[in-house]
C-alpha cells in the first residue's frame, strides 16, 4: 500500500501542540463579534412580526424616526429591488416583504447612538398587521386545506397533485424493495418524528458595518463564510462586490448556523442610511425565533431482514420541515438514510415542506442525524426480535469499498468496517449493564465537502512563514494549518503563523462547512507549501549553479539530490530567505482550485443510558465514540469535534425542541426553556479516533466535524428504547413522552 | 445617569452610565474589557461570568450601578502579566476550547470553584460549571482541564 507507507513517518502532524490562538482566547483578547467598535458607532435594533404569518398593512416609523438619537430606519424598500432566486429568498428572510412569514419575521430596522437609544425607538415603530391563517407541523402542512406559504413555490420534482407547500422531492435507490421485503423473516414499518433543533452556539450573530454613498464598505461580522457574506450583501444592496470587504471576526460557535447570512446586509443599509459604521448585535431571543433552525421531520421506514441478519430490501419517506422558505434537506436526509450499507433493493423519497418557521438552515450534517434516528432504530428492533448481535448486523451489511451506494455511486475507499470492528472490541460494548439500564448502536454517514479554496504562503525574510487562509478558525483549524505546513517545509511548528485572511486579502474561499476545513484548507496549504519548496529550490540552485531539478528539500534545507548533482552544504531556509531581496524577491507559494475527494465519513457510537421509571428522566451513562477521521492531524481537535457531536446529539435525542404554540409563537426562545445540555447531564465521552486514509488528501484526511453528530440521536433512541423496553419513536424523549411510553405498554 | 465607583481588577475606575446599564455592557463598552460576552442577558449562559467581590455572577444580571463600591474581576485580570493562571495554561493544553467563546465566563467560574475548593471531584466540576453553557466540547476537555489544574494547583502550595 504505497499510500500508506507516503503517510507515515511524520514529524508534526499527529502530535498535540497548543494552538496558536489559545492564549488570545483565554484572555480575552480574542475579538469575536461583538468586540470591536468604530469612531461614531450606532446601534441597531430589529424589529420583529409577533404573528407567525400576517400582511403587513402599514409601517410607520415617522415617531422612531422623531425620537432622540435615532439616526436611521430601514425597511424592505431600502435593499435592492427585483432579486432572484435564493438571493430574494435570503433578502425575504431578512427583511420581510409584503407578509411577515413567522414570528420573529424581520419587518424593520432602527439605528441610534446608543443600544438602549435604539431598544426605546424600536417600541415606537408602528407596524399594522392583518393576521392570516398558519401552519408549522410539517404534516400538517402537507394536508389539504392548509395554508398555502407561497404559491408556486414548488419546483418540477414534485409529483402532481401534492399540496403546494411541498416545493421540492428526491427520489433515489435501487433494486425493488417489494422484493426484498418478500424474501426477508421480518419486515418492520414504523414513523418516526424529530423536532427542529438550533445550533445554539453561545455567540449571537453580530457585526460591524460601515456603507459609504460611494458604495464602499467595510464588515466586521462573525459568519463561517465571509466571502459569502460578500457576496450576498453586495447583491441585496446593489452595490459592487469588490467595493465591500468583508472581515471574519473570531466565531464563537457554528455549527452551520453561521453559513447564513441574517443580519449583515441590515446593518450595511442602515449604515449606508445613516452615513455611520452601524453595529448590529442579535439578543439571544432573536437568535432563537429568526436564526437556524434545522429541519423537523416525520418519516417512515421499513425493512426487511433476514433469520441471519441480511438485510433484504429497505425503504423510506423522510418529510422535512424548513420554515417558510425551500431549502429543507430532504435531499440529503434520503441519501444519507441507509448508506452505511450495502442493499440490493433500497428507495429513499425525500419532500421539502414549507411552514410558518423561520427558514431554516444547515446544522451539522444537515438531515443525516434524523434519516439514522429513523433506519437505526428499525435496524435494532430487527436486532432485537430476531436475537441478532446489534455490531454483527451492521458488519454483515457494511457499505465497502467497490460496494453500490443507497443513493448511486460505488464506494472509494472507506472505513465503516473498520469503525464497527473497534467499537466491537472496545470494553465499553462488552461492560456489564446495571439493572435497568440499556445499551444502543448506531452507525452514522456523512459526505463531507470540498469546495472553492484559495491559500498563500508567505516567506518571512527570517525564514518564518505567514499562512493566509480563507477559511474561519471554528475550532482549532489555526492549529491544523500551522502542522500542515510545518510538516511540508521541514520548519517548528511555531515558525508558521496562520491569519484567516479578509475578503480583499485571497481569492474567493467557499464557507467553512461541509467539515471541508481540515481537509480543503489543508491540502491547499499543502500545495502552497509544495510550491513554496520549489521556488526555495530553485533559489538554491541558481546559488549553486545547477539545475533546479537536481535540488530537494529535507527538513527545512535545500540539499543535491544525489552525488551528481554535486557536493553543496545544505541550504536552510532562514538563509534562502535572508536574501531573496537580492535573488529574485520574495518568495510566496499558491494555492487556488477546487479540490475534488473530500472522502466520506462513517462513524459508530456505543451509548448506555438509564431511564427513572418515575420521573421518565434519562440519564446516559456512558458513551464512546468510534470515528474513521482518515488522518488526525491534531487529534486533540479531532477528538474535540468527536465528543462536540455527541454531546449535541444527546441534547437533541433528550431535551432540546423548538415548541410552537396554536397561535404559532415560538414559546421557548431562551436558554432556560431550550436547554442544551449543561457539564452536569454528561458522562465523559470516550474516543476512539480510525484512520483509514481518504485518497483524496495528500495526508488521508477526511472531514471530521459533522459524522460525529450523525449516530447519536439513534444510537441514545436504541439505549432508551432497550432500557424502557418500549421503543421511542419521538424526539426528544423527554421525560413526559418516556412516561406516556411507559403507561402505554403497562 | 449615575455615578458609580467601583474597581476592576484592581484598577479604580469612576463611570457614569444609564441606570438601566448592565455591569455588563459597562465593562465592555465603557472600559473595554470584552472578555466577559453576552450569550444571552439572561443568565442562562454564564459567558458573562465575572467575580463581584470573589462571588461568581452573571454580570448582564447586574447592573452596572451595583458594582458602586464593590470590586469586579474578569478574564482579564485572571494572568500575572505574562504568567497565565494555572487554568489558562491548563485550558490551552488540553484543547479545552473550540471556538473560545464561552471560555472567559468558565475561566472565572472555575477560578472561584478552586478558591472555594481547591480539590473538587469531578461531579462538583461539573455541577459547578452547570451554569456555564459550551456547546463545542461536550464538557468533556474542560473538566479535565480543571481538575488538572487543580491537582497543580494544589502541589504548588
Amino acid at each position: 500500500m504505497a499510500f500508506d507507507e507516503e503517510t507515515n513517518g511524520f514529524k508534526v502532524v499527529g502530535t498535540r501542540p497548543d494552538r496558536p490562538d489559545g492564549i488570545d482566547k483565554v484572555t480575552g483578547r480574542a475579538r469575536f463579534g461583538a468586540d470591536v467598535t468604530a469612531p461614531g458607532m450606532l446601534h441597531a435594533v430589529i424589529i420583529r412580526s409577533p404573528h407567525a404569518h400576517a400582511r403587513i398593512v402599514k409601517i410607520n416609523a415617522s415617531r422612531a424616526e422623531a425620537a432622540n438619537g435615532v439616526k436611521a430606519v430601514v425597511t424592505r424598500a431600502d435593499f435592492a429591488d427585483g432579486l432572484e432566486g435564493e438571493n430574494w429568498n435570503i433578502l425575504e428572510n431578512l427583511m420581510a416583504g409584503e407578509r411577515a412569514l413567522y414570528d420573529g419575521h424581520a419587518v424593520a430596522a432602527i439605528a441610534a447612538t446608543s443600544s438602549l437609544a435604539a431598544r426605546d425607538a424600536a417600541r415606537l415603530v408602528e407596524v399594522e398587521y392583518e393576521v392570516l391563517p398558519h401552519v408549522t407541523d410539517v404534516d400538517d402542512a402537507m394536508q389539504e386545506g392548509a395554508p398555502v406559504i407561497r404559491e408556486g413555490a414548488a419546483d418540477g420534482s414534485v409529483p402532481a397533485g401534492m399540496h403546494p407547500n411541498v416545493v421540492r422531492c428526491h427520489d433515489s435507490g435501487h433494486g425493488d424493495p417489494e422484493e426484498g421485503f418478500a424474501e426477508a423473516d421480518l419486515v418492520i414499518e414504523e414513523r418516526f418524528t424529530t423536532e427542529a433543533t438550533h445550533q445554539g452556539y453561545i455567540e449571537p450573530h453580530a457585526c460591524l458595518g460601515t456603507l459609504g454613498p460611494d458604495g464602499r464598505g467595510e464588515l466586521w461580522c462573525c459568519t463561517q463564510g465571509h466571502w459569502n457574506v460578500q457576496k450576498v450583501c453586495a447583491a441585496l444592496l446593489d452595490v459592487e462586490t469588490s467595493k465591500l470587504r468583508v472581515t471574519a471576526s473570531e466565531i464563537g460557535g457554528g455549527f452551520g448556523g453561521k453559513t447564513a447570512v441574517f443580519i449583515e446586509p441590515v446593518a450595511l443599509a442602515l449604515s449606508r442610511k445613516a452615513n455611520r459604521p452601524v453595529k448590529l448585535v442579535m439578543p439571544r431571543a432573536d437568535v432563537f425565533r429568526a436564526t437556524g433552525p434545522t429541519a423537523s421531520t416525520s418519516m417512515d421506514v421499513k425493512i426487511g431482514m433476514k433469520k441471519d441478519g441480511t438485510i433484504s430490501g429497505a425503504s423510506g419517506v423522510f418529510r422535512c420541515q424548513g420554515g417558510a422558505f425551500p431549502g429543507a434537506p430532504m435531499e440529503f436526509t434520503a441519501m444519507c438514510a441507509f448508506a452505511p450499507y450495502a442493499l440490493r433493493h433500497v428507495r429513499q423519497i425525500g419532500f421539502d415542506v414549507m411552514t410558518n418557521r423561520p427558514k431554516q438552515a444547515a446544522y451539522r450534517a444537515p438531515g443525516s442525524p434524523m434519516a439514522a434516528f429513523a433506519v437505526e432504530s428499525v435496524i435494532d428492533e430487527l436486532c432485537n426480535r430476531l436475537g441478532l448481535d446489534p455490531i454483527d448486523v451492521r458488519l454483515k451489511n457494511a457499505s465497502r469499498e467497490g460496494t453500490k451506494a443507497s443513493f448511486g455511486p460505488s464506494w472509494d475507499r472507506i472505513g465503516l468496517v473498520e469503525t464497527l470492528e473497534a467499537a466491537k472490541e472496545h470494553p465499553h460494548f462488552s461492560a456489564p449493564l446495571a439493572e435497568g439500564a440499556g445499551r444502543g448502536i448506531s452507525c452514522g454517514f456523512w459526505f463531507n465537502h470540498a469546495g472553492e479554496t484559495a491559500v498563500q504562503l508567505a516567506l518571512s525574510e527570517d525564514g518564518t512563514v505567514q499562512l493566509s487562509v480563507g477559511t474561519p478558525d471554528i475550532g482549532g483549524s489555526r492549529a491544523s494549518m500551522c502542522m500542515m505546513a510545518a510538516e511540508e517545509l521541514g520548519v517548528p511548528y511555531d515558525d508558521v503563523r496562520t491569519t484567516i485572511a479578509d475578503t480583499a486579502t485571497l481569492g474567493y474561499n467557499e464557507i467553512s462547512h461541509g467539515s471541508r476545513v481540515t481537509y480543503a484548507s489543508g491540502l491547499a496549504t499543502i500545495e502552497a507549501a509544495r510550491d513554496t519548496v520549489k521556488k526555495l529550490c530553485k533559489r538554491a540552485a541558481d546559488k549553486w549553479g545547477i539545475d533546479a531539478e537536481a535540488v530537494e528539500w529535507r527538513d527545512g534545507c535545500a540539499i543535491p539530490s544525489g552525488p551528481n548533482a554535486g557536493d553543496f552544504d545544505p541550504m536552510p531556509i532562514k538563509e534562502i530567505a535572508s536574501r531573496m531581496g537580492q535573488t529574485g524577491g520574495p518568495i510566496v507559494g499558491h494555492f487556488e482550485a477546487t479540490p475534488e475527494g473530500a472522502g466520506v465519513s462513517f462513524a459508530t457510537h456505543i451509548v448506555d443510558a438509564e431511564v427513572d421509571r418515575e420521573t421518565g428522566a434519562t440519564t446516559v451513562t456512558r458513551y464512546t465514540v468510534v470515528q474513521d477521521a482518515g488522518k488526525a492531524i491534531h487529534p486533540s481537535y479531532v477528538e474535540g469535534q468527536y465528543q462536540g457531536g455527541a454531546a449535541q446529539g444527546i441534547g437533541w435525542a433528550l431535551n432540546e425542541e423548538y415548541i410552537y404554540d396554536d397561535d404559532g409563537r415560538l414559546q421557548n426562545a431562551g436558554f432556560l426553556d431550550y436547554r442544551i445540555p449543561v457539564a452536569s447531564d454528561l458522562p465523559m465521552i470516550d474516543t476512539v479516533i480510525v484512520e483509514v486514509p481518504n485518497p483524496g488528501h495528500p495526508y488521508g484526511v477526511r472531514g471530521v466535524g459533522e459524522t460525529s453528530i450523525c449516530p447519536p440521536l439513534a444510537a441514545i433512541a436504541n439505549a432508551v428504547s432497550n432500557a424502557a423496553g418500549v421503543r421511542m419513536q419521538d424526539l426528544p424523549m423527554r421525560p413526559s413522552r418516556i412516561l406516556g411510553a411507559l403507561k402505554a405498554r403497562s | 445617569m449615575i455615578h458609580v465607583s467601583t474597581t476592576v481588577n484592581g484598577d479604580a475606575h469612576e463611570l457614569l452610565c444609564d441606570p438601566r446599564e448592565t455591569l455588563l455592557d459597562a465593562l465592555r463598552d465603557r472600559l473595554e474589557l470584552t472578555g466577559a460576552k453576552e450569550g444571552c442577558g439572561t443568565g442562562d449562559c454564564g459567558a458573562c461570568t465575572v467575580l463581584l467581590d470573589g462571588r461568581p455572577v452573571c454580570s448582564c444580571l447586574v447592573l452596572a450601578a451595583e458594582a458602586e463600591g464593590h470590586e469586579v474581576r474578569t478574564v482579564e485580570g485572571m494572568a500575572d502579566g505574562e504568567n497565565l493562571h494555572p487554568l489558562q495554561r491548563k485550558f490551552i493544553e488540553h484543547a479545552a476550547l473550540q471556538c473560545g467563546i464561552c471560555t472567559p465566563g468558565i475561566l472565572v467560574a472555575a477560578k472561584a470553584l478552586l478558591e472555594r475548593n481547591p480539590d473538587p471531584s469531578e461531579t462538583e466540576v461539573r455541577y459547578w460549571l452547570a451554569g456555564n453553557l459550551c456547546r463545542c466540547t461536550g464538557y468533556d476537555k474542560i473538566i479535565r482541564a480543571v481538575l488538572d489544574a487543580a491537582s497543580e494547583m494544589r502541589e504548588a502550595t
